[in-house]
């Protein structure tokens, strides 16, 4: 029995984040009331006609030119012909022949490049909500045309992509990309950011491709991971009992972790492609691409390698403060503030991270500033403050944000080091503890920590950790 | 009023006339306006021009325009002139059916481009017009609701696209219509009801609000009674649109100026192959022979000219015209406006049972056309194919002009036909425009004006120029309306109460 090997291509739908939609002046904005950003232009009605959104070219170019694309100067876009009730014209505007990006390519952490194969511009669809199941079988169907004409750019690789894991780290790659250059929010639960995967598996050393499923309704990057393991182990158990491989596409069914069969493609559409009558062919001059490329800000890979180099950051931490340009730019603000990049960057990987997850926070959306971090860490480093309330105050910041200093004053939380203060509790402790205090003469030198600790606990973390230890030397000879 | 089928308003006057009556305060636009609407009703039962009548707002338009006259201040340039528009065009709040059963109730909400342009030039626009269904025809048969009647002689047909504007201004209801013209749905028409009617360069008038057959082809343009309110028309409308991203920056002139009453040292081009054509019809041909005898009396010389792909002209239209409409029509399914039939099943059977109702069966035909001629595997040979004819006729186009200032030649092959003569067979209906649809592949502009009769019928004579030179081309037809005077003849019936 021969073992098998999976080859995956994925097609990313990323939704720009200009101010306009692709082709009308409505705002592009997610979660408003529904149908309330639309127009003729973006409703399909009669005699309305599509306008190019610059900066939606803009952003897709300068995309392209982060992944070190080919940039078209000479492109056009196409209808794509379908019908279906979220599209108000029943055709999409897209890019056929001449897409706007070709080449390029992601660069995986373990330094294997995967090629793109093109980068296109289109529009979005509205959304339809099918009340009481499916749409074939809904009672109604209402459609929300807000989304109707957003600008989406659609990212195809090459079929160079391996192993799930790999698909996952593709798609983080990729996600920081477009942080960086700040051409979309990059939402995955929101729909700014969709995947659709092509799959398939062929002995190993084999040089042909097998037949490909392709895999759709994916909402996050763990679920495009699930969803591939889920299917290259069906179609090896398929290959390997000698069955057919059918091209279709097929759901990924998140809650039972599998995926269904949606289509073959024997009912695939023929789209009837043709040039939109109703828009000139795009050309974009040598200048204002020139002008594109000198705006590209500092990309991930640089600045990650920049944070090692410039702050001596460990290379995993390095990766993480980059994922995105705002955790990036948080860690630079605060670095710079404290003049100790090092303890910023571990404040950041952990116990700012974990207050962020408790509140449902992001470095975004937390009210803490970087410069109110870097005064906790300093009141750490002049022993104003134990380690220990230390991650009481980030919390609380992290949640509400708020100076540090008034914090800890007004949760009473300043280190004491005061050593008549500290010492009635070590007494005190002391006299409770006699067990341990013979354990420790004995030789248990485990015994102290216990000791130190029920201190700590006793002074409700504000004791100076330095004083205890030395008061406790002094007491037990 | 009527006498063999011939209707008019007797003495109709032009619309640079009526604006001239306005502003030397002989006559309110109201008044203007009232007439325009009451003519309209008497000949309406017999023309059925208008499939929706805009009293309301034709009146409240005229009263702002006279109220604004009488405090002294500045009025647009057609200033109180009734106009008709093509129900083609969306009028904000104004039912909008583009001929079709599917579009009965539609209301758009908003105006095209060249209606806000009509309302900013202080036209009182007093109805939407009939139209074969999506502007798929030439003689209003396909209008979805009723046919028009050519004010000629109503037993005829008006012409198409276009017939319920061409008919309305030939009656002499109004002075001033808006068409539009993907094939010849101006210029035929305007041939068949004895008015001007002009296609303007692709691209120089907007296209926004104007809903879409083919949308490489569509141009609207105006349809009147003389050149002068061609030209007129013309300038209110033309003009870069930022929301049509195929009409083009270029200025527009002042028409008028180029109006002219000879033609010393213009050289018009005659085309062998138009020539050879026509010569068929010994009536046609003749009335032509007459046209370019007047041409040359007035200082023309002639140069020879030849469109070697021109015979390709009808087999290239069918293959994109159709392609685009095929798309363009695509949203019509009954989800956000318009019929919808949904009696049972899913959304996609509502889509079937809405279009299988809403169209009419030329629609449905050029629907079918297109759907094939995109399909893979047949897209190379066809769409890909015509385009490449399309720059072909471009290039004989540009040959010669090379050689000649403009292109004088027949509009038509024929004079107004009897309703129901043409209808059951489609390509003969089609062969109409086979004198028009060069032009509008290559995208150049071209007019009709009133060269003579046959048998007492209109026919028009076409002129074309090119790309953007609607001047040069309005200032011939100009000095040849002015020397025939062929537009000012009336029925006998009409005369006598004149």
């Amino acid at each position: 029995m021969s073992t098998f090997e999976s080859v995956i291509g994925l097609e990313v739908h990323v939704e720009l984040s200009t101010r306009s939609k692709m082709f009308c002046g409505c705002r592009n904005q997610f979660g408003a009331e529904p149908n309330t950003h639309v127009c003729p232009v973006c409703l399909g009605m009669p005699g309305s006609l599509p306008v190019i959104n610059r900066r939606a070219v803009e952003y897709l170019c300068k995309t392209g030119m982060a992944l070190g694309c080919d940039v078209a100067p000479h492109s056009k876009f196409d209808r794509k012909n379908y019908f279906y009730p979220d599209m108000p014209k029943n055709y999409q505007i897209s890019q056929y022949d001449m897409p706007l990006t070709s080449g390029g390519a992601v660069t995986l952490s373990s330094g294997k490049r995967v090629r793109l194969n093109r980068i296109h511009l289109e529009e979005d669809t509205g959304k339809n909500i099918h009340e009481g199941g499916r749409m074939t079988e809904a009672a109604a169907t209402l459609v929300d045309f807000n989304r109707a004409g957003v600008p989406l750019m659609e990212i195809v690789s090459e079929p160079e992509i391996a192993t799930p894991q790999e698909a996952e780290e593709y798609l983080g790659a990729l996600k920081a990309v477009l942080s960086f250059i700040g051409v979309s929010d990059v939402k995955m639960h929101e729909g700014s950011l969709r995947c659709d995967a092509n799959v398939s598996v062929r002995p190993v050393g084999a040089s042909e491709l097998g037949t490909k499923t392709e895999i759709k309704n994916m909402n996050s990057f763990k679920a495009v991971g699930a969803a591939l393991a889920s299917e290259i182990a069906r179609q090896i158990a398929l290959a390997q009992d000698g069955q057919r491989i059918v091209q279709e596409t097929r759901g990924w069914d998140d809650a039972r972790g599998t995926t269904y069969s949606m289509r073959s493609k024997e009912q695939a559409h023929d789209y009837r492609y043709f040039p939109d009558p109703d828009l000139v062919p795009l050309s974009l001059d040598a200048a204002t691409l020139a002008a594109w490329k000198s705006e590209l800000p500092e990309l991930p890979a640089q600045r990650r390698e920049r944070f090692v180099s410039q702050y001596g950051l460990p290379d995993y931490d390095a990766g993480v403060l980059t994922e995105n340009r705002a955790d990036a730019d948080y860690f630079e603000a605060a670095a710079s503030a404290s003049g100790d990049p090092k303890r910023v960057s571990n404040w950041l990987m952990g116990d700012v991270r974990k207050a962020l997850e408790t509140h449902d926070l992001t470095l975004t959306t937390t009210k803490m500033r970087p410069e109110q971090l870097a005064a906790l860490i300093r009141m750490v480093a002049a022993g104003e403050i134990t380690g220990k309330s230390a991650k009481t105050v980030c919390d609380t910041m992290v949640a509400e944000g708020g100076d540090p200093q008034a914090i800890v004053a007004a949760q009473g939380l300043g280190q004491v080091s005061d050593a008549s203060v500290i010492g009635g509790i070590v007494d005190r402790v002391l006299s409770a503890n006699q067990d341990s205090v013979a354990a420790y003469r004995s030789g248990k030198s485990k015994a102290l920590e216990f000791i130190v600790g029920q201190v700590m606990r006793e002074s409700r973390g504000k004791a100076n950790v330095d004083v205890v230890k030395a008061l406790l030397k002094e007491r037990l000879g | 009023m009527s006498d063999n089928g011939k209707l008019t308003v007797p003495g109709a006057p032009t619309g640079h006339a009526l604006r001239d009556a306005i502003a030397a305060k002989q006559r309110t636009a109201e008044e203007i306006t009232r007439d325009a609407l009451s003519a309209i009703e008497r000949l309406e039962p017999q023309l059925r021009a208008y499939i929706t009548m805009l009293p309301d707002r034709a009146i409240a338009k005229a009263r702002d325009v006279d109220r604004r006259i009488a405090r002294g201040e500045q009025v647009g340039s057609l200033a109180g002139i009734p106009t008709a528009v093509k129900d083609i065009f969306c009028v904000r709040d104004a039912v909008t059916t583009a001929g079709s059963k599917i579009l009965e109730r539609f209301v758009a909400p908003y105006s095209a481009t060249v209606v806000e342009k009509l309302d900013a030039a202080d036209a009182i626009i007093v109805g939407k017009t009939n139209m074969d269904e999506f502007a798929m025809g030439s003689s209003c048969e396909n209008s979805a609701f009723f046919p028009t009647h050519n004010p000629w002689d109503t037993t005829r047909v008006p012409g198409g696209s276009s017939g319920g504007s061409a008919s309305t201004v030939g009656s002499g209801a109004v002075a001033l219509a808006l068409g539009t013209d993907t094939g010849g749905s101006i210029r035929e028409p305007a041939s068949f009801c004895n008015i001007v009617g002009v296609k303007p360069t692709y691209g120089r008038v907007s296209r926004y609000g104007m809903i879409a057959f083919a949308s490489s082809l569509d141009q609207a343009g105006p349809m009147t009674t003389d050149v002068r309110d061609a030209a007129d028309l013309l300038e209110a409308i033309a003009g870069w649109d930022p929301m049509d991203s195929t009409s083009v920056d270029v200025p527009v002139p002042r028409y008028a100026d180029a109006l002219r009453t000879d033609l010393s040292s213009v050289r018009l081009g005659i085309v062998r192959e138009f020539e050879e054509s026509i010569a068929g019809d010994a009536a046609m041909a003749q009335l032509y022979k007459a046209a370019y005898a007047d041409l040359a009396a007035l200082g023309a010389t002639f140069v020879d000219v030849s469109l070697p792909h021109a015979k390709y002209g009808l087999a290239t239209y069918y293959l994109i015209a159709p392609a685009e409409c095929s798309s363009n029509l695509a949203r019509y399914d009954g989800v956000r406006y318009g019929l919808r039939k949904n009696g049972s099943g899913d959304v996609f059977s509502m889509f079937e049972q809405t279009r299988a109702a809403g169209f009419g069966p030329e629609v449905k035909r050029r629907i079918i056309l297109g759907t094939y001629a995109l399909c893979s595997g047949y897209y190379d040979a066809y769409y890909v194919r015509a385009q490449k004819v399309r720059t072909l006729m471009k290039q004989d186009f540009d040959a010669a002009f090379a050689a000649c200032d403009a292109i004088a030649c027949p509009a038509v092959s024929c004079p107004p036909f009897p309703l129901g003569a043409k209808s059951q067979d489609p390509v003969a209906m089609y062969l109409m425009d086979y004198f028009t649809i060069p032009m509008s592949l290559a995208g150049i502009p071209a007019l009709s004006v009133p060269a003579g009769y046959v048998n007492d019928l209109p026919v028009g004579l076409q002129i074309c120029a090119p790309i953007f030179e609607e001047a040069r081309m309005l200032g011939i037809a100009h000095a040849y309306e002015q020397a025939t005077q062929h537009a000012r003849r009336r029925t006998p019936a009409a005369a006598a109460t004149a």
